[in-house]
């Protein structure tokens, strides 16, 4: 048993090496899923256009907070899926990890 | 293109903005663009302000011809806002400038955050009225029974007074965030892009809009590319290309209908199947597009070349340009660190005959078309002694590294170019580090 999954292994790794040889983009790809294997299988797919979409802060919502609070009191909160896997979009801000408001506006340094 | 015999030398000439390391996140430099004629150059920041430098010609001839670019206004275009319905914040940043041509004595630029552009008028002012009959120097006003006699009052010349105006709003056209703006030859309109709308604007009207391109489907689930850049012809006023994030760009045709939803053109470089990786199409994103001067060519930005389209020819580039090949190998650490999704601006020179793109580690990469050369330069603080030409870089990708060379993992990839300008006749470049503005002239102008 144990000379069958030496013997993938090897397999794999020629297959890496042959790909380093043809490709370093797939090298590098079979770096990052196995860093991540939860990533999606579409990569430029629509997971990635709408976090792209959904750009800025988003700030406290009461509305959004209560409505998850009373959500996580049926059920257990899954494990804090790896970023790259999951639009940021789903995390309800808390109001302890809000960023600070902007200070007031200054003068440009390169007009200086 | 350093070298002997007329080729060009770049060399420093002035360096705007704070030396400190600390760089405050309003203080970073988001759009650079000259005007027309390049005698001012405007630059936007993440803090919403715009500032305008004119150039000042010294001696233009003397053989040691300096042109400095000076600050001629600065104002605050953007302010942050915050849209109430989404709990989000609409950022105050630039994104882009672009200057109208020239008509009286004013100026005007319209400059756009991510929902709201805006046309700035910018004027001179150098005379103010004195004599009046019923008034005091002051203000205040006469007593009218101590008025025994009548003057004309005079304009007298004062220091100069640089002043700009908001002279249009156009707010509330666009749901997703605001790309692109670019003038119509027409002088007379304008188009706005988001990620998956172009709308029309005449410059005169801020209360309506012509929406010339959709892409939204009908389920956000089946979303599959967004729109990245767009621009007018430069002569063709029908005439317009956006590019997406699958690394295609599409002509439309203002004449075959309202909507542009269907393009007259579409350019797209087949690609091999076999090498196709996870990377792929996030690689192949196209972050800038820009024609050319004559209008014969465009140019496209990817992340890692610069690629150059005939016109009259859809299925290839007529030329590619390689920017930064060595980081084909880094793709992995660039995706988890975000810097894949950089988006890199590039510009072509007044004769289309250079065009030039930035890179990381402060360096920035001119392609000479005719000559078929490249050269890689830095905009650093070490290389800026006045006039002190500048030394071509090199990156080495592996093996054994050479005395001047810098391997790739010493690359900052915090320093990036993101934009850079060259003037529309001159060689004169502008570059936009991190928080500075390098301005670097060819030695034998």
């Amino acid at each position: 048993m144990s000379d069958e999954v030496e013997e993938t292994r090897t397999s794999d790794d020629q297959q890496e090496m042959e790909d380093k040889v043809i490709s370093p983009e797939k090298a590098e790809e079979a770096k990052l899923k196995a860093r991540y294997p939860n990533l999606g299988a579409k990569p430029g797919g629509s997971d990635l256009l709408r976090k792209r979409l959904q750009k800025g802060p988003k700030y406290f919502d009461s509305g959004d907070y209560n409505m998850a609070k009373a959500k996580m009191k049926n059920k257990q909160l899954p494990s804090a899926p790896s970023e790259k896997a999951e639009i940021t979009g789903g995390h309800i801000p808390t109001p302890q990890d809000l960023p600070q408001r902007k200070t007031s506006i200054v003068a440009s340094k390169l007009a200086g | 293109m350093a070298g002997p015999g007329g080729d060009m030398q770049w060399c420093f000439s002035q360096v705007k903005g704070a030396i400190d390391d600390d760089v405050a996140e309003a203080d970073i430099i988001s759009t650079v663009e000259f005007n027309h004629t390049g005698e001012l150059l405007a630059t936007g920041d993440k803090g919403g302000r715009v500032v305008i430098f004119q150039q000042e010609i010294e001696n233009k001839s003397q053989p040691q011809f300096r042109s400095e670019y000076n600050v001629y206004s600065t104002f605050q275009s953007h302010e942050p806002e915050f849209d109430y319905l989404k709990s989000l914040e609409i950022e105050e940043k630039i994104n882009k400038i672009r200057w109208l041509p020239q008509k009286n004595a004013a100026q005007f630029l319209l400059s756009t955050n991510d929902k709201t552009i805006k046309l700035w008028k910018i004027s001179e002012r150098d005379k103010r009225p004195e004599g009046y009959n019923l008034k005091e120097e002051d203000g205040r006003y006469k007593d009218p029974n101590t008025i025994t006699s009548l003057r004309v009052p005079v304009l007298i010349p004062m220091d100069l007074m640089v002043e700009a105006s908001p002279r249009r709003v156009f707010a509330n056209a666009h749901t997703y965030h605001i790309n692109s703006i670019s003038v119509n030859s027409d002088e007379e309109t304008y188009l706005s892009a988001d990620d998956l709308r172009i709308n029309l604007w005449n410059l005169e009207i801020t209360d309506r809009s012509f929406n010339i391109v959709d892409i939204k489907p009908a389920n956000m689930e089946e979303l599959t590319e967004v729109i990245t850049a767009a621009e007018f012809h430069p002569h063709q006023c029908n005439t317009f290309v956006y590019s997406s994030s699958k690394g295609t760009i599409r002509l439309c045709d203002m004449r075959a209908s309202a909507l542009c939803d269907k393009h007259s053109k579409l350019f797209e470089e087949p690609e091999d199947p076999s090498n196709r990786s996870f990377f792929s199409e996030i690689i192949s994103s196209i972050s800038d597009v820009k024609f050319s001067h004559n209008g014969r060519y465009m140019m496209t930005r990817d992340y890692l070349s610069v690629k150059i389209w005939d016109l009259n020819m859809e299925n290839r580039p007529v030329e590619t340009h390689q920017v930064h090949e060595y980081l084909r190998s880094k793709l992995c650490s660039l995706y988890e660190n975000d810097c894949i999704f950089d988006k890199f601006e590039c510009c072509w020179n007044g004769n289309d005959s250079v065009v030039m793109t930035g890179s990381y580690n402060n360096f920035f990469r001119m392609f000479d078309r005719g000559q078929r050369r490249d050269v890689t330069l830095e905009a650093s603080r070490e290389n800026s002694k006045p006039m002190q030409v500048l030394k071509p870089r090199k990156v080495c990708a592996g093996g054994k590294r050479k005395k001047d060379e810098i391997s790739v993992d010493s690359l900052d990839f915090n320093k990036k170019i993101l934009h850079t300008a060259w003037h529309p006749q001159d060689n004169i470049i502008a570059v936009a580090t991190t928080n500075n503005l390098y301005i670097f002239q060819d030695k034998v102008n």
